[in-house]
């Protein structure tokens, strides 16, 4: 990459050369880069697996893979997809890019724990692609016991993948709460912190207690299987149903890791696009403290049907509920912000835009689910499958996306294509819709899922799906195409495209190595659009006026 | 099976079914205003305030706690009352009525079996008489499964040491799915039977009939009978196509390599012992994953399976 | 767990990264810190965060116990007897004595006394070298005997339905717990060997200050698994 931009100031991507340069980059905006490009493979290795599930669906019975292949199938779909795309999504990408420039840092607390995070991500993700090498792994992401001391698939390396990829989780989000707190510049209080830092620093908290619950869950996991030790094991005295609530208790916070990075963009891309002032800035920061601190109280609702006490069931259905609440201020500050705005619809926006009405959707299906009696029925139906691909891919990656094309030219310097921009999130947000929508219906009508085939009364809305998963892919085809055309040729980005107020945006895209020439001017905070007017220094230096902005 | 119902529900056949669809219909509808609200602001906003022309600085008020206290209640209202609502519906889905009549269901890869009180038996299809509660009590031959009836808003986890209990009352009779919904290996989507619900006086005769041979029926017959209703057709073909197990076709008299090395020729007794204890002699190329089926299949129902093969031999 | 390693090196010598820094400051200031002070709180915050993630871990481990011992007290109360409470008493006595060593180093750096500093990190290797010896000869004894975890165990003498329940949560900590103990050997032996080299000094020691921290939380974790296996019953 490093070879095809060319910008006038040396910046962090031309500063050195080499792939030593990248490998062994302690620069944390260079690391978000390396993060990038796994990710990206792993969230084309996940999605392509996803077409093949849609296509298997297309017809009950057998289309092109049997009962075998398709179990691993979704399983590894739902693994690559959470641990190696989502979760560390956001944070590792965006993240690392924007948290010690929006503190007017110089690099993260410690730059090199930071590339060791890296690395041991890619050792996960090579564990991983061990196991799908010898075996494959078809035990579902949940990797349910005692199924999954069972199967003779190769579950071994890949809970040990998911297990090296949470220390990976645990020491980037340690990373960012000493950074948050000790690394910033003297005069940015915790009130002037963008939004976006203060999800990401909810998430950290929730990654480093969440994850280590995790760790030891799988662990014992893989002990059960290659010592017998009998802790889920029926036939030994222990209890398969324990495992699940270890299972749980991670990873029902981890839903929120998942959410809450992509709801900070959210903030910023409203906030900036709409030109305003963002609408109850602390609320919608402590909200995410209260999510966060109310996640960890209610992994039982993943097991209302397992044979759990009803007062276990009453509790934790009851404290599902007031997640909602804090999501839904988030929501209606969102739109409040809009009011009196000055709104351009480009593709960022119009990706924000998506995540407020998939996200909704998404989140409203969470209440049918956290509601006992209608859960009974629900439960592990595609009801569910429909549910969290609304909040995830609805939520998360519509954030990410947004946020990706926000970032964009700050990250490479460079804009890329609006008009096939805009086709591809259009064809993203239609093919979403249809391929999930319908599953929905699905679901209520009583399809369960990790189904490899189905009763006949279910083909029409599984076809209907599988033709939206087309346009999906579609979209997503289109868009690794103008991107990569962007970085090759794109034109040259000024320093603030956008008329942003956030800080970032102060310094040149992209930035230099050290982030900042001069320390930023701090003469406002990040959203005083009703007090300053941002003004843009295009490639050639020419500070450019608003009016440009419109397109 | 019937396709009317509602758009979201296939039509309901137990007594808690119209009470969870009116629970969900009312989060559905209360969602669907809320929804429309925000989304309609958001359309409003975008239209009425959309950059035109060069802007300067925009609006600054960024407070109103009016608004923020509404926003903040009227949701907390509204999912305390599905809270509640969601918790008594459940509470009446778990306590089992006194008058139950109790039927054990064991499930395992990847059928279900049905005992009845009266001693009488059934594989992948549970038989019920019309209005009048039934209690489950479930466990599990080997990992976790889950049982649903769609049309009866009905689930539970069926766990592998313990027993789990949950009821339903049929309104109507009728057939119905009946899906295995915790995944548990290769057979999970194939892990499906249906509920029959009789009425009262078809209920005691088909209690009454039992299992066995029906009037006039030919051994090979009831053979093939067993074969579908006690679920050996989910592992074994008739027509010569591979599956879970070997197939049926030409079965007698063939010979078969085994796991542990050498042949066996497939007579009566291997083929009993097959049913009995399947994990004895396993045939080369396959798991053993036979379950075994004893104190499912009397004497009785084993010679008919081996004559229904016999004549599949003949063929 | 050896990251512990890693934020005590944060904090180590200017290292020629991918860009070395403009501007002038001390020899062991990390050049994105402002200040010794800011990068000293930083590294000690990092390293709190991390040993409650420690806490975590073993958090869930402790969970499994108590509910393995309320489903089956009587083998609990069975298995404990045994295990050898003087050989047990004796190990904890001497992690006691190891956190002790650490702290006196630290202490001795503080006020420049290198060369005491260096004798009482080797007396800590020394004492959490004694533990793993003892450790290896209880676990010894418990193979010989065959009461081990889960499918191997071939224990008669104890009686009760999964008897080896209590040695599968048994392994399970105390394993893990000598896992750390090994790493911890590891890290010392390495702030060891810099203190020898004359690294460290008064007025920058924050490696071994980490390393200390670390260690007292696997002393603290023993005094937790001490009772709960070989006292109560
Ligand atoms: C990004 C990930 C993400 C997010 C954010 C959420 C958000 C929520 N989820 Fe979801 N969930 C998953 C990912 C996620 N979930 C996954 C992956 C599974 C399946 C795992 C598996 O089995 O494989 C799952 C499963 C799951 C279940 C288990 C279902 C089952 O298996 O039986 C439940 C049950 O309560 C649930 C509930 C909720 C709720 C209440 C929220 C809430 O946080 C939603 C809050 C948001 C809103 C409510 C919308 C905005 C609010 C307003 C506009 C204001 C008005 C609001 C009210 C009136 C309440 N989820
Ligand atoms: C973030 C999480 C995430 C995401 C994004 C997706 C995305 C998709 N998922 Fe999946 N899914 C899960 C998480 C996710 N999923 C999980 C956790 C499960 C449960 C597994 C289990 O039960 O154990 C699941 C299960 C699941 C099922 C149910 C299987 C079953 O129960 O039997 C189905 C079926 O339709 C499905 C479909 C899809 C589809 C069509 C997409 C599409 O959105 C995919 C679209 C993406 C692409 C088509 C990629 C193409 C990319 C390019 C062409 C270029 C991009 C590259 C560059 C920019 C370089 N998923
Ligand atoms: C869960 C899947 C499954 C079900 C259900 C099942 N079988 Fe099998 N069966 C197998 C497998 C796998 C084998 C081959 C391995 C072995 O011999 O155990 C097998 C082997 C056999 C054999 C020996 C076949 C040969 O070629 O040697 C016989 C006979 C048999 N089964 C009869 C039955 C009968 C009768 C039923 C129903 C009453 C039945 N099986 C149900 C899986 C199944
Ligand atoms: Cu049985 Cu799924
Ligand atoms: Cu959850």
């Amino acid at each position: 990459m490093a070879a095809t931009i060319t910008a006038p100031a040396p910046n962090y991507l031309n500063a050195t050369k080499g792939w030593k340069s990248w490998l062994l980059t302690l620069d944390h905006k260079r690391i978000a880069i390396l993060y990038m490009v796994a990710i990206a493979v792993f969230f084309l290795v996940g999605g392509v697996m996803a077409m093949l599930i849609r296509l298997e669906l297309l017809n009950p019975g057998r289309d092109l893979v049997g009962a075998n292949t398709y179990n691993k199938l979704f399983t590894l779909h739902g693994a690559i997809m959470i641990f190696l795309f989502i979760i560390p999504g956001i944070p590792a990408i965006l993240g690392n890019f924007l948290l010690p420039i929006l503190l007017g840092a110089r690099d993260v607390a410690f730059p090199r724990l930071n590339l060791a995070s890296w690395y041991i991500f890619m050792l996960g993700g090579l564990f991983a692609l061990y196991s799908i090498i010898t075996g494959s792994i078809d035990t579902g992401w949940t990797f349910y016991t005692p199924y999954s001391t069972q199967t003779d698939t190769s579950v071994v390396s890949m809970t040990l993948g998911a297990f090296i990829l949470g220390f990976s989780s645990i020491l980037t989000g340690l990373n960012f709460i000493v950074t948050i707190h000790k690394l910033r510049l003297p005069g940015i209080t915790w009130y002037r912190l963008p939004l976006f830092v203060w999800s990401i620093y909810a998430t950290a908290i929730i990654q480093v207690l969440a994850t280590p619950v995790l760790g030891i869950t799988l662990l014992l996991l893989v002990v059960e299987r290659l010592a017998g030790i009998g802790i889920f094991d029926p036939a030994m005295g222990g209890d398969p149903v324990l495992y699940q609530h270890f299972f749980w208790f991670y990873s029902h916070p981890a839903v929120y890791i998942m959410i809450l990075p992509g709801m900070g963009i959210i903030s910023e891309l409203i906030t900036t696009h709409s030109h305003k002032k963002i609408f109850g800035y602390k609320a919608v920061a402590y909200s995410s403290l209260g999510i966060a601190l109310v996640s960890f109280l209610v992994w039982g609702h993943h097991m209302f049907v397992s044979g759990q006490s009803e007062l276990a069931a009453m509790l934790f259905s009851f404290l599902t509920f007031f997640v909602g609440i804090p999501s839904g201020i988030k929501v209606f500050n969102w739109v409040t912000t809009m009011y009196r705005g000055s709104i351009v619809l480009n593709t960022p926006m119009l990706y924000a835009l998506s995540f407020l009405f998939l996200f909704s959707i998404g989140g409203f299906t969470g209440i049918f689910l956290g509601a006992l009696a209608v859960d009974v029925h629900l439960h592990d139906t595609y009801f569910i499958v429909a549910h969290f691909h609304y909040v995830m891919m609805g939520g998360t990656v519509m954030a990410f996306l947004g946020g990706i094309h926000h970032w964009w030219p700050k990250m490479f310097g460079k804009l890329y294509n609006e008009f096939w921009a805009k086709i591809a999130c259009g064809l993203i947000f239609v093919g979403f819709n249809v391929t999930f929508g319908s599953q929905f219906i699905l679901g209520s009508q009583g399809m369960p899922r990790r189904y490899y085939t189905y009763v006949d009364q279910y083909q029409p809305l599984h076809a209907f799906s599988t033709f939206g998963s087309w346009i999906l892919g579609a979209g997503f085809l289109i868009m690794a195409v103008y991107l990569i055309h962007s970085l090759v040729k794109g034109k040259r980005a000024g320093s603030n495209p956008w008329y942003s107020l956030t800080m970032e945006w102060e310094t040149s895209s992209p930035p230099p190595t050290e982030n900042f020439i001069e320390l930023p001017s701090l003469t406002h905070g990040p959203y005083d659009y009703d007090k300053v007017l941002p003004i843009n220094v295009e490639p050639d230096g020419k500070p450019a006026k608003l009016k440009e902005a419109v397109s | 099976m019937d396709t009317t119902g509602t758009l979201f529900f296939p039509p309901g056949g137990s007594t808690y079914a119209g009470d969870v669809d009116s629970l969900f219909y009312f989060i559905y509808y209360a969602s669907a205003i809320m929804f429309a609200l925000v989304i309609g602001a958001t359309i409003f906003f975008i239209i009425r305030y959309r950059r035109r022309q060069q802007t300067g600085k925009t609006y600054g008020k960024d407070h109103n706690f009016a608004l923020e206290v509404t926003w903040t209640v009227i949701p907390t209202i509204l999912i305390l009352i599905v809270f509640v609502w969601g918790f008594r519906s459940y509470m009446r889905m778990n306590v089992v009525p006194r008058d139950a009549m109790e039927v054990k269901v064991t499930g395992q890869k990847w059928f279900w079996s049905f005992a009845y009180g009266s001693g009488a038996s059934s594989v992948n299809e549970l038989v019920v008489p019309v209005g009048q509660p039934v209690k489950l009590l479930m466990s599990s031959r080997d990992v976790i499964h889950s049982f649903f009836i769609p049309n009866f808003r009905m689930k539970m986890d069926v766990l592998p040491n313990r027993y789990t209990i949950t009821w339903f009352e049929a309104t109507r009779t009728g057939e119905f799915d009946l899906f295995c919904t915790e995944y548990c290996g290769q057979g999970h989507s194939e892990m499906i039977g249906r509920v029959k619900v009789l009425g009262e006086r078809e209920f005691s005769e088909w209690l009454d009939a039992g299992s066995g041979p029906g009037q006039g029926e030919s051994l090979v017959d009831y053979g093939r009978r067993l074969y579908t209703s006690r679920a050996c057709n989910t592992c074994h073909s008739i027509d010569g196509s591979a599956n879970v197990g070997p197939t049926f076709k030409g079965i007698f008299g063939r010979q078969e390599a085994m796991v542990a090395g050498g042949f066996i020729t497939v007579d009566e007794n291997y083929i009993r012992e097959s049913i009995l204890q399947p994990q004895a002699k396993v045939v080369a190329g396959y798991q053993p994953v036979m379950p075994t089926y004893q104190g499912i299949l009397k004497d009785r129902d084993i010679d008919a399976l081996i004559a229904f093969m016999k004549s599949l031999s003949n063929e | 767990m050896s990251q512990a390693k890693e934020f005590a090196d944060e904090t180590g010598q200017e290292q020629a990264g991918a860009h070395a820094a403009p501007h002038h400051h001390p020899a062991n200031l990390a050049h994105h810190f402002s200040d010794m002070a800011q990068q000293k709180d930083s590294a000690k915050m990092g390293m709190w965060i991390f040993l409650l993630t420690e806490v975590l871990l073993f958090g869930g481990l402790f969970c499994a116990y108590a509910v393995y011992r309320a489903w089956n007290p009587e083998i609990f109360h069975n298995g404990h007897a045994f295990l050898d409470v003087t050989l047990g008493t004796i190990n904890t006595i001497v992690l006691i004595t190891s956190s002790l060593t650490v702290a006196l180093a630290i202490r001795f750096l503080q006020v420049n006394k290198i060369k005491l500093a260096v004798i009482n990190l080797a007396a800590t290797i020394a004492f959490a070298g004694t533990f793993m010896v003892i450790k290896y000869f209880e676990y010894m004894h418990k193979i010989h005997e065959g009461q081990l975890p889960g499918k191997f165990y071939t224990f008669e003498g104890m009686e009760g339905t999964n008897p080896h329940v209590f040695f599968s949560v048994y392994f399970l900590m105390t394993g893990l717990h000598g896992i750390h103990v090994l790493v911890g050997i590891g890290i010392i032996t390495w702030v060891l060997i810099r203190t020898i080299k004359g690294h460290f000094s008064s007025e920058y020691y924050t490696p071994v200050e980490l390393t200390g921290l670390y260690w007292h939380l696997v002393d603290l974790i023993w005094i937790f698994l001490f009772p709960l296996f070989y006292l109560v019953g």
